[in-house]
């Protein structure tokens, strides 16, 4: 049985420089693993190649058994794969309500037609399903009660809940957090913990996730893959990675 | 809930466009409004139908374009031929008048669409320019066509549209407007304008909602055309030209992009502020021209957007951006 | 023979419409707005020479430096008045202000000269260089060698003086060459005043070229012009040059070899092709967005 994701030489090239090489990973369903590495090493790129963003120059994506290369972004996170960014992407102008119906958007396909003969109860229907559904996911959040504000005006961390939200609206088996803990300090880094678990839990969704802050990663993540000049410089369990000595010459710098 | 303030909106909006119908009506048969006022208020109805399609495009799509002009010269000449062909004048057939306005609309779609594909992938100001190309192409080609009897005008164009027929045919565009961006297809819309790849990323089939806003758009310009053409009965290649496009993307910006009340207001002031001024006929383009600066400065302070925060109609949760930074 | 003298022609016509583009690529480059009154800018520049020639009988170069002093004020003044309040606000809106501005100008002076024409002064002599079978027109000549010293002189203005390279700072990031103690202001008005007062020496060519203004001449010119810019890639002045000789070129061969209807298209018609090759034209940096 094959995993859910798995690459195989992964690599990405921007003129002659090597963002990504030779990236050999896998995950399947239900992990949670962490993806990390200094600054620089190409962490959010092998997000962008996972999700189409970038198109890989080399190597291979292979998705429940088919391959992702050369997928469109769109087409990809309708397969399943979702992610959030480092620096918070929402539609500022968007409801926080709306934002999650834009993550909503392929599962709930009614046509042109309907949207425009609105008093029909098609579209009713449709839209009360929606609406619905996106409460539901906000209510996990504890965003319900900011529904009808614009995403603009959320503080940071809601953002950023918001943002995990919007990916989860997609319906994802496989959910890419890019620096979810960034700019939050301790106690909120505590509660995102507990969130992501629960995400995993209640979702059923494998997690990777990107992240600086050791304690998180080290706290939740069952594998951890660490990336250094693009490479995979070694990949197993908190403890493995803690006692690495590639992993901690990477991080500190070698004595001469 | 949902279902009743979706419902009550709508039907609030039916009632109010009734009524605005019947009172002009009124008006115009008590002749209070005389053959000139009911003119000016067709003429206003077609800078109704253009500044809300062209706000599907740039305000909620949020795509710079100014090609407006060329859409809906494309429905004035392709609806204007054909119903010369077709003998209208004689005939006077509403239903012919219809088909040869949805002909023109779907003329103005199709080219929409051969456009569309290919620019729609350029950004901000390339993608501006770019439209304001298309547009001096087409007038070009309708200068230097038979068909079109080049840059003397078409001439002999049956007089069909009235006041009635704009009048349903705006009502028409400002529904299909509001209920395109209040559905599923408007977020996804809106989405792109907010943030074009967290839109991809979202699940958001990107290209086709561009093209998709892009060619509605179109289709409600190459109508507005075809009302006009039947108005004016004589049409030039000259009066589509980039200007004509600017206009209608000053009514846009200046009511506040992705704002239907707004542009319906603007389209109205713009319109009318040059026809009250017509007795100062020499200084009305130097007038038109310090009001707008001044209006866009006021804007810009925020001073409108607290005068008009007053008012009833803006209540409705709205959406603005300040364009392409 | 025929055809390199069309050639010459063409690029004589361009490097009038690259004076023209090299205002708005940098405008575009500093204020990241695109100035559509510019066209009007250069309108005004050919009327005030216009004046000092034709009413008050001044001798040339003193016309040449007024107009270029008047317009490089207008330019500033407009900035300040129009353009600055509502600097940060989107450039969309500073466009429609500018569309504004545009309207403005072209109105002041159709109450001022009316829309007829009025007859340019003849400054440069008619007459042709002939050189081993080509032969140019003197103003053909002329122009192509004011607009290469106009350029020159810009370029190292902007690369090897000081003000230069503030506004180089500026246009790459305005924060942090603010932060940096630029005065952003001034970089924005002498950039303004650069572009107009480049645009009144494009008024005056224009003048002698046709010697015929009307208050209607900057719109096409303008939108010509900037097309040039667009196609350079908006906010390089190389690229600015090439577009607007490209441009001429284009335009000349299509009238002399196709038809002088279709002149227009074509020139749309080459924009159009080179935004699709590449979409941030010739020199222009095509800038991934960062994810």
């Amino acid at each position: 049985m094959s995993k859910l994701l798995q690459t195989k030489g992964l690599g990405i090239q921007f003129g002659g420089l090597k963002a990504v090489d030779e990236f050999n990973f896998e995950i399947d369903k239900g992990d949670l693993y962490g993806l990390i590495g200094p600054n620089g090493a190409g962490k959010t790129t092998v997000f962008n190649l996972l999700t189409g963003v970038y198109k890989p120059t080399s190597g291979r994506i292979i998705y429940k058994g088919g391959s992702l290369v050369n997928k469109s972004p769109t087409a990809i996170t309708q397969m399943g794969i979702a992610r959030t960014f480092q620096n918070i992407r929402l539609f500022k102008n968007m409801t926080v309500l709306d934002n999650v119906k834009v993550g909503l958007h392929h599962s709930h396909p009614y046509n042109l037609a309907t949207a425009i003969f609105r008093f029909l109860p098609s579209f009713s229907k449709s839209e009360a399903a929606m609406d619905e559904e996106a409460r539901s996911l906000l209510r996990v959040f504890d965003l319900e009660e900011f529904a009808d504000d614009k995403a603009v005006n959320l503080p940071y961390g809601q953002q950023r809940k918001l943002e995990i939200a919007r990916a989860l609206a997609t319906a994802p088996q496989l959910l890419l957090l890019d620096e979810p803990a960034a700019g939050m300090n301790p106690a909120e880094t505590e509660e995102l913990m507990a969130t992501i678990k629960m995400v995993r839990e209640k979702f059923s969704v494998a997690i990777l996730l990107i992240e600086h802050d050791m304690r998180l990663v080290m706290g939740i993540c069952e594998k951890i893959a660490v990336l250094n000049f693009g490479t995979v410089l070694a990949f197993g369990t908190p403890e493995e990675i803690k006692n690495n000595p590639d992993v901690i010459a990477a991080y500190l710098g070698e004595e001469e | 809930m949902v279902k009743k303030i979706l419902k009550s909106k709508t039907l609030g909006g039916f009632g109010l466009c009734i009524a605005v119908f019947i009172i002009l009506n009124v008006l115009m048969m008590t002749k209070v409004l005389n053959s000139y006022w009911r003119g000016v208020a067709i003429v206003c109805c077609i800078n109704i139908i253009l500044a809300v399609s062209l706000n599907l495009a740039t305000g909620y799509l949020g795509q710079l374009t100014l090609g407006h002009a060329g859409f809906m010269s494309v429905g004035a000449y392709t609806s204007a031929i054909l119903s010369i062909h077709l003998g209208l004048k004689t005939s006077q057939s509403p239903v012919i008048f219809i088909l040869c306005l949805l002909a023109g609309a779907i003329m103005a779609t199709l080219i929409g669409l051969l456009i569309g594909i290919p620019i729609l992938r350029l950004r901000g100001d390339y993608l501006c320019i770019a439209t304001l190309a298309f547009n001096e192409i087409i007038r070009v080609v309708f200068v230097n066509l038979e068909i079109t009897n080049g840059s003397k005008g078409l001439i002999g164009i049956p007089y069909m549209t009235n006041f009635l027929y704009v009048y349903i045919f705006m009502a028409i565009t400002i529904y299909v407007v509001y209920a395109l961006v209040n559905s599923r297809h408007g977020r996804a819309i809106i989405s792109i304008r907010e943030d074009e790849i967290a839109s991809e990323l979202a699940g958001i089939p990107v290209t086709y909602y561009k093209i998709l806003a892009f060619v509605v758009s179109a289709f409600f310009a190459g109508l507005a055309g075809g009302l006009y053409a039947h108005y004016m009965t004589i049409i030039m290649p000259s009066t589509f030209d980039y200007n004509k496009s600017v206009e209608i993307l000053v009514m846009v910006v200046l009511g506040g992009m992705g704002s239907l009340p707004g542009s319906i207001i603007a389209a109205l002031l713009l319109t009318l502020i040059p026809e009250l001024l017509i007795q100062f006929s020499q200084y009305r383009m130097l007038i038109y021209a310090i009001v707008l600066i001044a209006a866009m400065i006021l804007k810009g302070s925020g001073a409108g957007e607290r005068i008009l925060s007053k008012l009833p109609f803006r209540k409705t949760k709205r959406i603005e951006v300040s364009g392409n930074e | 023979m025929e055809f390199i003298n069309q050639i010459i022609n063409g690029l004589s016509t361009g490097s009038m419409y690259a004076l023209v583009a090299i205002g708005y690529t940098m405008v575009y480059g500093i204020a990241k707005m695109i100035n559509f009154a510019h066209g009007e800018i250069i309108m005004v520049g050919s009327y005030i020479a216009y004046v000092c020639l034709a009413f008050y009988g001044l001798p040339i170069p003193a016309a040449i430096i007024i107009s270029m002093a008047l317009t490089a004020c207008l330019g500033i003044v407009t900035e300040k008045v129009a353009y600055k309040p509502l600097r940060g606000k989107g450039s969309l809106d500073i466009l429609i202000t500018a569309i504004g501005v545009s309207y403005l100008l072209q109105n002041i002076f159709l109450l001022l000269f009316s829309s007829s024409g009025r007859t340019f002064p003849n400054i440069i002599p008619a007459g042709n260089v002939n050189v081993g079978g080509l032969s140019a027109t003197y103003i053909t000549v002329i122009t192509l060698v004011v607009t290469f010293i106009c350029t020159g002189l810009l370029l190292l203005f902007i690369n090897k003086t000081k003000i230069g390279k503030a506004m180089r700072a500026v246009s790459e990031d305005r924060q942090a060459a603010q932060l940096m103690g630029i005065n952003i202001n001034t970089t924005i008005s002498l950039t303004f005043a650069i572009g107009s007062g480049l645009g009144a020496i494009a008024g005056i060519i224009y003048g002698c070229k046709f010697s015929l203004i009307n208050p209607y001449i900057g719109a096409m010119l303008g939108i010509k012009a900037f097309i040039a810019a667009v196609m350079g890639g908006i906010g390089s002045v190389p690229g600015a040059m090439a577009g607007g000789l490209m441009l001429g070129v284009a335009e000349s061969l299509t009238i002399s070899y196709i038809s002088s209807d279709f002149s227009d298209a074509v020139v749309f018609g080459i924009l159009i092709f080179v935004l699709l090759v590449k979409p941030a034209g010739l020199f222009g940096k095509n800038v991934r967005e960062k994810v």
